[in-house]
This record gives structure tokens, sequence and C-alpha cells, in this order.
């Protein structure tokens, strides 16, 4: 029983900061049908310079991961309009190797400036455990993780939902043809979507260093992302809530059904999150909460 | 015209007194219109006018031209020519500043945003607008057409065709537009939808002044609510007329009217 409560904790942090990541993915998703494959290497630049911000300029950690946020969320807005918006939205291929380039060049650019060896993160949260059941304890960590998780889903709802901005982004989301007849200018409100997936997928890539058992290098989230690429697949890559309960469900498949499952070696545990997608997929080809796109006519 | 299309309120739909209608000076004025997709060009030089609270209807086959035409007004596409709205030419005009210069276009098949609510999309219509007025206009459109208001939270792809067509001018008539364009309102509707859809445009024009230029295939339809009329065959005016001489056209009526 306290393994499996250890193995539960466990699958909650690691699913929470899947979850910011698949937020950030089925941001840009929602807007472009894209995924941007580059995400986890821009969160990942987005975390060093939040570690230079905390580490060398000394600012307090939170200052940092804010200031982080935003510098993240301009080089992305940057991003978007030299290297996307010139692009045919309509034609994928040509924006997937952009993505792809972004995802080299920035890992090699991090790799340049802060080099490769891997760098101890500043805490976020208070250390400690914050409840302890036999053996299984729940750290600070974990309950700060599935916090920030839940604030950021929430907030970015409601910054969806009740803004104007946010209503431009639904409308381009749902027709860009329709939106633009209506005066909306579509570029900058894809330009939003990448600024705030940006900010998103920082945070999620700090949280995830922040663990005391992790480190901050340029290759930290490559596999971060292939889990949060599944769980936002799970959750139907359009649902902001789905991504947050697909992220979930892959931490824990990660940490529960694995150990559990005998002839699966921890090695796999990889494409276990896969096999989990395959099989969501399936049998709900839109993913748990995604949106039919199926049109009365 | 001093009205704006959102003075449709429930107490105006419901008389059977129209006021009596008002032509104005010309509001759009197109000169020489060529334009088409990449090396396919499709209009070959377009010459019509729209008169202030008209409503004009361009005729013509598949093909021939007519939602490239509208295309070229909403700068959806590359044109040359002339088309002066009021003192503006809208040549090579964005679209977004198009809209917010007072031309509204509701696009071929379902114009509306079906993964929002009904309420939402019509907040998307006013998205232009920065008047205090819009929650009002959008209570007006609720009584004028009561199934958008039972939907409101619903979404607006699960509304029926007809539905979706009205929400779609609903929308466009919240951004209070000088000009509306509509793109073939009548198509994959069934007949009785698109005989009450063409009614509340006749009355939306009678009891708002909005100047309406609508492209149909529908020509007997689209005559009966029109002031006036061109035919367009390969991306060139054919003929042109007033609704009630093109309606008896001999020309037109084998060609379009099927009898």
């Amino acid at each position: 029983m306290d393994l499996f409560l250890a193995r539960l904790f466990d699958g909650l942090s690691n699913g929470s900061t899947y979850a910011l990541i698949a937020l950030a993915l089925v941001i840009i998703y929602k807007a472009t049908t894209l995924i941007n494959f580059a995400q986890g290497e821009m969160a990942m630049f987005g975390a060093f310079v939040v570690l230079v911000l905390a580490t060398e300029q000394g600012l307090p950690i939170w200052v940092a991961v804010i200031l982080g946020m935003v510098f993240s969320a301009v080089a992305a807005a940057g991003i978007e309009r030299v290297l996307i918006r010139p692009f045919d939205p309509y034609d994928h291929l040509p924006l997937v190797i952009v993505t792809l380039g972004l995802f080299l060049s920035i890992t090699a650019l991090a790799g340049i400036i802060w080099r490769f060896d891997p760098r101890a993160f500043p805490r976020m949260y208070p250390a400690g455990t914050a409840l302890t059941i036999g053996n299984a304890t729940l750290t600070w960590y974990t309950v700060g993780v599935v916090a920030t998780v839940l604030i950021v889903a929430g907030l970015v709802t409601l910054l969806l939902n009740t803004t104007k901005i946010g209503l431009a982004f639904r409308a381009v989301s749902s027709n860009i043809e329709s939106s633009e007849l209506a005066g909306i200018r579509v570029g900058p409100t894809l330009q939003f979507g990448w600024a705030l997936a940006a900010a998103v997928g920082t945070l999620g890539a700090c949280v995830f260093v922040a663990d005391p058992i992790r480190q901050l290098e340029p290759s930290v989230m490559v596999r971060v992302l292939i889990f949060a690429a599944s769980a936002a697949a799970i959750g139907g890559l359009d649902s902001l809530w789905g991504a947050v309960i697909g992220g979930l469900v892959i931490g824990m498949v990660q940490s529960i059904i694995v150990p559990y499952v005998g002839f699966i070696p921890n090695e796999m545990s990889l494409a276990t999150a896969v096999i989990v997608l395959m099989l969501v997929l399936l049998f709900r080809p839109s993913g748990l909460f995604g949106t039919a796109r199926v049109e009365r006519v | 015209m001093s009205e704006s299309a959102n003075d449709i309120g429930s107490d105006a739909v419901a008389t059977d007194s129209p006021r009596a209608k008002t032509i104005g000076d010309t509001l759009l004025d197109v000169k020489d219109l060529h334009g088409g997709y990449g090396p396919i060009r499709v209009l070959h030089g377009l010459d019509f006018h729209v008169a202030e609270g008209e409503v004009v209807v361009i005729l013509g086959a598949n093909g021939a031209g007519k939602t490239t035409t509208l295309r070229a007004l909403s700068g959806k596409l590359d044109a040359t020519g002339s088309v002066m709205f009021g003192d503006e030419d809208l040549i090579s005009k964005k679209t977004a500043d198009i809209v917010r210069m007072g031309v509204a276009h509701v696009p071929q098949g379902r114009g509306t945003l079906p993964e929002l609510s009904v309420e939402d999309n019509l907040h998307v219509g006013a998205y232009i607008r920065k008047d205090k007025e819009v929650r009002a206009d959008i209570d007006r459109w609720y009584d004028v057409y009561p199934v958008l208001k039972e939907r409101r939270h619903q979404r607006a792809g699960s509304l029926s065709g007809g539905e979706q067509q009205m929400l779609a001018v609903a929308r466009a008539l919240m951004s209070r537009p000088k000009l509306l364009l509509l793109d073939e309102p009548s198509l994959g509707l069934a007949p009785l939808i698109v005989q009450d859809l063409f009614e509340r445009f006749r009355r939306i024009n009678q009891e708002t002044g909005t100047t309406m230029l609508v492209v149909e295939q529908n020509a007997q339809l689209a005559l009966s609510i029109a002031d006036r009329g061109y035919v367009i065959e390969s991306g060139t005016i054919s003929i042109q007329g007033n609704a009630h001489e093109l309606m008896h056209d001999d020309a037109i009526r084998k060609a379009y009217l099927g009898v």
C-alpha cells in the first residue's frame, strides 16, 4: 500500500509537469492544428534564462520564473513573426520542418551558451514533506506542482473565455476565414497563441527541473516532449483540461502500471506511454475530450 | 442612410408596414476589376456599382466568378482595377481594414465559427466595435430570431443549416456594416428555408437600409428581393438591368430561371 501511494505521488508530480508542456502544445494546436516540436526546447531555453536570473543575478526564484516566462513569450512572438507567419498556414509539412529546425537550433544555441553540463536548478517549492502515510511521503514539491498545473490551466481557460484576445483566439481556432471576415487580425492572434504557449512551456520546464532529483541541461526536455505530446493527444489535442488529464494519465501509467506489470522493462516506459495513446485513439479517435470536427450541413 | 443594421428590433420586424425605401448615392463603384488565384485569372474587367440602400444581385453559373468577385471586394485575393467604397479604394487593402471600413462578408457555405457558442459568434461579429451597445444588439437579434436565444450556449455547429446561415448573417450585421456581401446564401438549404431567409434579407434591407450585394444561382428568389441585377459570364458582366426587367428577360429566363 505504501509503495502504491509512493508511486501514485510520483505519478502525480511527473504527470503534472507533462500536463504543463501538453497545455503549451494544445494552445498552439488549437490555433494552428500544428504540433510545435520545438515546444520542449523553447521551454528548456526559458528555464536556462530563469536559472541565470536566479543564480547569477540573484533574483528570487519566482520573480526569475515570471521574467523567464515573459522572455519566452516575447521570443516566441518573434519566432512566430519571422519563421512561422511567412508560410502558408494550411500547408503543414513546411511548418513541421521549421519546428524541427527550431528544435535543433535551440538545443545547439543553449549548448553554445550554457554548455552541456547538467546544472542544479533552484527550489521553487518548500523542501520537506506535506504528508507521510507509512513509508509513502507526499512532498511539498508534488503538492506545489499539482497546484501549479491546476492554477495555470484555470488561468489560461479564464484568459481564453473572458477576454477579447481570447475570443479572437478561439474564433481563429474555429474558422480562420470567418474570423478574418469579422475583422480579426489573424497573424497577431496566432502570435499571441505562440507567446502564451511559450510562457506556459517555460513554467513547465522550470517545474520539471525544480524537482531535487533532476538537473537542467539542454536535452532535458526531449523525453518530456514525447510524454507531453502523448498526454495532449490523449486529451484530444484541442482541449486544455484534456491535456491536464492526459498528463496525469501518462504520469500514472509511467509510475504505477509500468512497475507493477512485470514483463515491461523500465526502459520501455516511454514506449508504454505511446501504447496507451494508441489504445485511447483506437477507441476515441479525437481523444478523451477532443472536439470531433463534425458540422451539420 | 442614417440607420444602421442594428436598428432591427422585434418591433421593427413585427410590423408589416416597412418604411419607404430610399436609394442614395453610389456606395460601391467597381471599375475594370481583374483578379484570380495565382496564374488562374477569373475576373476579366468587371464594372458594376451599388447605391446606398440598394439590394443588388449578381447572377451567374458555377465558375463564372461570382464568389471571386466578392472575395476581391473583401481583400481575400489579389485584384487590380478600382473598387471605390465611398471615397476609398479597397484594392490592395487588408481584409481586417476593409471590415473596419464597413464591409461585412458572409462567405459561401457556413460562415459561422462552429466550435464557438451562438452568443460567442455574435460577439465575434462585434469584434471591431468599441461602443457599449453590443449587448443590446445581441439581445435585439435574439428577439428577431428567437432560436438563436434558445440555443445561445450551444455550439454554432450544432444548429441546422438554415439557422447557421441566419447566424452567419446576424454575425456579419453585428459589425454594423454599410455594405453586406452575401455569397450564395441559398446554397445547400431546403427551398422553404431559403424563402424564409430571403424574406428576412428583404426586411433587414427595408427596415435598416443596409445595402446588400448578393451573389446567387437561385435567380428567381434573388431577383425577387433585389432592386437591380447583373449577370456575370466568364468573368465579365454580360447583362444588367433592374430586377423587374431581368426577371422578364428571355435570355435570363432561359439560362437561369429554367422556364
